[in-house]
């Protein structure tokens, strides 16, 4: 327990005083809900634009720690022989990936704290303003296999490209992604056949859940909790199986 | 300590089934083949470090070291041969191994925005039974250091915390890889001390090194390997005087008459004069070099020649170079063709 407790800090720690890795998965959903619920350059319709932009950007959130942010930590500590070092000390494999599965977690759940804080002062009504219930059991659901389906794409990347080349790659992916998953940009708003592309990856899924469940307290679609799922399961299992320690 | 096994290659197998016997035998290696595709990186290898011993594998780059001592860590299976470190399989026993074992990688390992105090702590709360974090940080010198992030670490200051890490969990073998690779020379001395400490303690210290001097200052035995062969294992002084040849070198004044010096020494000992004002004198193997060297002063002084330089035997250097074949060290002839290296390694086996 001890190891396991210290490498966790020693995680969350290195999360929280880099300033690279905050900027990622602090800053740029902060200032993306701030700009785009003052700047309304997102046509909304009827809707209050943060109600839109809540959801969304948790899920935005949601991929930078437990993809973006995750697979540049990993694939560094890949590159500088971390992990490789780690390998000839009783830490041990599992205790690893435990701590790193639980300070994503936590960092989400800072985050999910700042960002549902900043959505009630920019005036979120979750919900919608029909005052329907928001589902938040499904959400948080959604949010776990999301998390664990990002995590199993960063890792693919991490544990099989150079450090810098997963660091342009991953990145790469987050704003292919942001722009493609319906966080910031509805879905309705993409040529039909990029959004029927769009709609079986990860991100998608995952922003039309939460959408659904903490915007209009819509149950998360049968077609989504599939797509979800299949990432959830097929990513991890592909990381596992390609994943070098070296 | 003086162990019956330091001889020559062709006893080492059987030398190591006794030393496996002993209970003192830290890390055994038996006939290990390390095979990479087509690339045969350690070949039929077999040696025994004891605890309370520092062993040092000397070899050249590409030698097969750290293929070694990356299986013995657990890092990668042998393709054939059996391996024991501290009596278990370093493959199929990893988890329990690696709470007795310290290691210390050839680069890197390290987390590159935490300074030494911080890793040090979290690598010590791995153990049940750390060395204390702090008191490692004065032992190698980087309690100054202590906040600096990995990455701005000095190249030396980095490989002292590798050192501190390797150590943090009281381990009964440490494998070193390297561990003077781009340190200064008083890191050099930290580094030395604290092998010759933990030797003391009763560890048993397993070090790689291409530095034919940081072996000879820190090994209590050398296993010189090359190709992933082992050429020669002893003591220091074992392997330079294995290799004795009967020659003494000295320098003098250029150009001086060699044959009337060589005829002066002994009937059938010859003078060679290998550069300008160094020469060596070589006599027929039987003759005693207290004699050779009483003959060869006493010719000196008759003519007021000054004496340089006066040496018996080899150097473990001379000895290292004649049994690898090695062109590391400069010599005064043009390369020679490779094959001529061969026949010299050859001989360095036999």
């Amino acid at each position: 327990m001890r190891p396991l407790m210290a490498h966790l800090r020693a995680e969350v720690t290195m999360i929280f005083t880099n300033g690279e890795t905050l900027f990622l998965t602090l800053g740029i959903p902060v200032v993306f809900l701030l700009f785009f619920s003052t700047v309304h350059v997102l046509p909304e319709g009827t809707r209050h634009p943060v109600d839109f932009l809540v959801p969304g950007i948790l899920a935005l959130a949601i991929m930078s720690t437990s993809m973006t942010a995750l697979s540049i930590g990993t694939g560094f500590e890949r590159g500088y022989g971390v992990l490789k070092r780690l390998g000839s000390t009783p830490l041990g494999r599992p205790r690893l990936l435990t701590a790193k599965i639980l300070a994503v977690l936590a960092v989400e759940l800072f985050q999910a704290a700042v960002l549902i804080g900043v959505g009630y002062l920019l005036g979120w009504n979750p919900g919608g303003p029909g005052g329907a219930s928001a589902l938040v059991g499904e959400a948080l659901l959604a949010m776990v296999l999301g998390t664990v389906a990002f995590g199993g794409i960063g890792l693919v990347l991490a544990g099989t490209l150079k450090p810098l080349v997963n660091l342009a790659v991953v990145n790469a992916l987050f704003v292919v992604l942001l722009l493609l998953g319906g966080m910031l940009i509805p879905l309705s708003k993409l040529p039909d056949w990029l959004a029927a592309l769009s709609k079986l990856l990860p991100a998608a899924a995952l922003s039309q859940a939460l959408h659904g469940t903490l915007g209009h307290g819509t149950p998360v679609a049968a077609r989504d909790w599939m797509v979800l799922g299949v990432w959830a399961v097929g990513a991890p299992l592909v990381a596992g199986l390609t994943f070098r320690w070296e | 300590m003086d162990h019956a096994d330091a001889a020559q290659p062709q006893d080492a197998a059987a030398s190591t089934e006794v030393a496996s016997d002993s209970s003192d035998a830290a890390v055994v290696c038996s006939d290990v083949v390390i095979r990479y595709g087509d690339t045969l990186a350690v070949d039929r290898l077999s040696f025994t470090a004891h605890r309370g011993e520092v062993l040092a594998l000397l070899g050249p780059n590409g030698a097969g070291k750290t293929s070694t001592v990356e299986a013995l860590e657990g890092y990668r299976p042998v393709t054939s041969g059996t391996m024991r470190v501290l009596g278990l399989d370093p493959g199929r026993d990893h988890n329990a191994l690696v709470a007795r074992i310290g290691v210390m990688l050839q680069k890197g390992g390290v987390y590159p925005m935490l300074g030494p105090a911080q890793v040090l702590h979290l690598f010590a709360a791995y153990y049940d039974d750390p060395e204390d974090p702090d008191a490692l940080l004065d032992l190698v010198g980087l309690r100054g250091a202590r906040r600096t992030p990995w990455r701005r670490l000095s190249g030396g200051e980095q490989q002292r915390l590798a050192l501190a890490l390797a150590l943090v969990g009281k381990p009964e073998v440490l494998f070193l890889d390297e561990p003077t690779a781009g340190v200064d020379p008083e890191g050099r001395i930290v580094v030395r001390d604290i092998i010759t400490a933990s030797r003391d303690k009763g560890m048993c210290v397993l070090l790689t090194t291409h530095e034919l001097a940081e072996a000879e200052r820190v090994a209590d035995r050398v296993v010189i390997i090359d190709h992933g062969r082992l050429l020669a294992e002893g003591t220091p002084a074992e392997l330079a005087s294995g290799t004795a040849d009967g020659s003494v070198r000295f320098s003098t004044d250029p150009g001086i008459d060699t044959d009337s010096l060589a005829a002066a020494v002994a009937p059938g000992a010859t003078v060679v004069e290998e550069r300008p004002g160094t020469y060596r004198l070589i006599v027929a193997i039987d003759t005693p070099s207290p004699a050779a060297v009483a003959a060869l002063t006493g010719w000196l002084a008759e003519r007021g020649l000054a004496l340089g330089d006066l040496r018996t035997g080899q150097s473990l250097e001379e000895a290292y170079l004649s049994i690898t074949g090695s062109r590391a060290v400069p010599e005064p002839e043009a390369d020679q063709p490779a094959t001529s290296g061969r026949a010299r390694r050859s001989r360095g086996r036999r």
